[in-house]
């Protein structure tokens, strides 16, 4: 115990000796962790920030669009061909145990008046199962009821967006605002719920019945997007099987003739997955990028461990003869090499930290400080040390105490 | 006559050179008594080196057996001889050899570092360099950095770290080599007195007014010890040495 505070008072002694050669010497190891911990924990804010938007979707959300999916994803141009009905929601509704909650919804935009204000915003037709499957609750007033939705009622519902961009701080309940000219009533407020996935603002949208939208605003017949809630997270692959064989047998596809589904499913698991898989690919890069700062920090140490060897070889020579033995010394020159990488570990891990506390401000990310990170970095620089510290320890030990102590 | 500390029989010393063997030591046998001062001379080239080596436990010998304080070193290991240099022998050089930016106190702790029996705490081993350094009579010199210290002082300094584990022999090896004469005077008298005080030494040196301090001179000359005599006065050591 004793001899290693010893081993550990010389390595420090003599790394404060060379301050600012110690210091380049580990800059390759410092850039290479804060590398590490900074990518790690933007990957994990970014990641976080992904994952609460999907959730931000719905609970075992599902979700249905006519249009083939293709190779390289699916057809977005829903609307124009469409191939889903409101007697397919209506069997998914009756016939698929597994699927809690549907509900048929189309979706367009337009102007907005009250009193003398406007907006442009996006009008959401849905039926009344859509507040559930969305997860969405409201802060004031009521959902539209089925009864409004089956006669085309001139009701809707706001998000607080288009709240605050109307009424200002009025109370919207119980007051008509016009959509394309026509008056609806407002009976209801949506709650906040903030960016999407995708960047953009959820809470700008009014929600009203889907059949008042179809008829009334868009003067369509065709369905847009069936959404649809599994009665548990575990029931949805379930439900999306289920629902794929309704669908192919109301629209009369036959996969093993090499017909075509002409709609598509995603669920909010792909979703997930699909960014889970790009952010895995982003941290592969950095994750390499880092290998690399390590790899070339390590050999960095290497070599000033090998000039420190020649350098000190009288030094040597003196402690072998005064009685240090080839380990004392191995083990002199590995722990020096081994505190150089994790005195450079520790300054990368707090700019690195650094780093990603700066980026997660601007980007508005939460900051996710990675324990597991800092500590797989401060592993990772140790292992560093030792690796490319262990030969020119070797070298140290092995040299001869006389020809050392005759070194010039 | 008090018990031999250095006990060597028929020691030699060949180096292998591709083809050719030098024999740099040819049969050397010498007892030394505990308590002598002896000063070991010769030119370049005599052994005296290689001597010193294996005195030391640098070095092994070829053959021949070499015991020191009782104990036969001359087949020990590389790790067993480390224990011996640190427990019983006291190196002082003649380039001093103390670490540089280093204060003199650390420097004279350097051999409590390997050592087993070294005290266990700092506070201890502090005392007893303190106590090493107030001999050579550095006692207000423990921070200095040898760079803040004369050529003597670190000299003495480097004696103060021959003595911190009480070794059996301190050996010397041109320790005045690059001092000048009147710091040689110094130094050499601290080897006195500890010499005075009962410590058995051993010096290499080419200077015969150096030699003149010891109370015995060994003279070597092509791998062997050519003369080995008492120091009776000054005159008569120059005489034999240069004769």
């Amino acid at each position: 115990m004793r001899k290693a505070t010893n081993i550990l008072t010389v390595a420090f002694r003599s790394m404060f000796r060379n301050k600012l050669r110690s210091l380049l010497t580990a800059l390759g190891i410092i850039i290479g962790v804060a590398c590490v911990v900074a990518t790690i924990g933007i990957g994990e804010g970014a990641r976080l920030q992904a994952e609460s938007q999907f959730q931000s979707l719905g609970t075992n959300f599902i979700m249905v669009f006519p249009g083939a999916t293709t190779s390289s994803g699916a057809r977005m141009g829903h609307g124009t061909n469409s191939k889903l009905s409101e007697s397919d929601v209506e069997a998914i509704r009756s016939e698929i145990q597994s699927v809690a909650y549907v509900s048929a919804t189309i979706r367009t935009a337009a102007q907005v008046i009250y009193g003398n204000q406007n907006w442009s915003t996006g009008i959401q037709g849905g039926e009344v199962d859509w507040p559930l499957i969305r997860s969405w609750n409201l802060s004031s007033g009521q959902f539209f009821t089925d009864a409004d939705n089956r006669a085309a009622a001139k009701v809707c519902v706001l998000g607080q967006t288009v709240v605050q961009n109307l009424f200002g701080s009025e109370d919207p309940v119980g007051k008509t605002i016009r959509i394309k000219n026509i008056p609806f009533r407002v009976v209801g407020v949506l709650d906040k719920k903030g960016g999407s996935a995708m960047g953009s603002d959820q809470d700008d949208v009014i929600v009203a019945p889907y059949q008042t939208v179809r008829k009334k605003i868009m003067g369509t017949t065709a369905v847009g997007v069936i959404i649809a809630s599994a009665a548990s997270n575990e029931m949805v692959p379930q439900a999306q099987e289920e629902i794929t064989q309704l669908l192919r047998q109301r629209h009369r596809i036959n996969r093993a003739a090499g017909q075509e589904d002409d709609f598509t499913m995603r669920t909010q698991t792909e979703m997930l997955q699909q960014a889970e898989q790009q952010a895995q690919t982003m941290s592969y890069l950095l994750w390499s990028i880092a290998g690399v700062s390590l790899l070339v920090g390590g050999i960095g140490i290497m070599n000033i461990m090998l000039v420190s060897v020649t350098e000190r070889t009288r030094e040597i020579g003196v402690r072998m003869a005064i009685g240090a033995k080839g380990r004392d010394i191995r083990a002199q020159f590995l722990v020096e090499a081994v505190a150089l990488a994790i005195t450079g570990g520790t300054l990368g891990i707090g700019l690195g930290v650094f780093i990603q506390k700066t980026v997660a401000r601007f980007a508005g990310w939460p900051v996710s400080l990675n324990s597991d990170g800092v500590l797989l970095a401060f592993v990772f620089s140790a292992l560093v040390g030792v690796a490319f510290g262990f030969y020119p320890a070797l070298k140290a030990s092995r040299l001869d105490p006389i020809e050392a102590l005759r070194y010039e | 006559m008090p018990a031999p500390v250095i006990e060597i029989r028929d020691l030699t010393r060949v180096y292998k050179m591709g083809e050719t063997e030098v024999r740099a030591l040819n049969g050397v046998s010498l007892t030394v008594a505990r308590g002598e001062f002896v000063a070991v001379m010769g030119p370049s080239g005599s052994g005296k080196s290689t001597f010193m080596n294996i005195i030391g436990c640098l070095d092994r010998p070829t053959s021949g057996t070499y015991i020191l304080d009782g104990v036969d070193v001359s087949r020990l290991s590389r790790d067993e001889r480390a224990e011996i240099r640190n427990d019983k022998i006291g190196f002082v050089f003649q380039n001093f050899n103390l670490l540089s930016r280093t204060s003199a106190l650390e420097n004279v702790e350097l051999p409590l570092l390997y050592s087993k029996k070294a005290p266990a705490t700092t506070k201890e081993r502090d005392a007893r360099a303190k106590a090493c350094l107030s001999i050579v009579g550095l006692e207000g010199r423990s921070d200095h950095t040898p760079s803040q210290l004369s050529g003597g002082q670190q000299q003495r300094v480097a004696i103060a770290r021959s003595l911190v584990n009480d070794p059996t022999i301190l050996l010397a090896d041109e320790p005045t080599g690059n001092l000048d004469s009147k710091t040689s005077d110094d130094v050499m008298s601290v080897f006195q007195r500890l010499n005075e005080e009962g410590r058995t030494v051993i010096l290499i040196t080419h200077e015969h007014d150096i030699a003149e301090y010891a109370k015995r001179v060994v003279v070597f000359k092509d791998g062997q010890v050519l003369t080995d005599t008492p120091v009776v006065k000054r005159r008569l050591v120059a005489a034999e040495v240069s004769r």
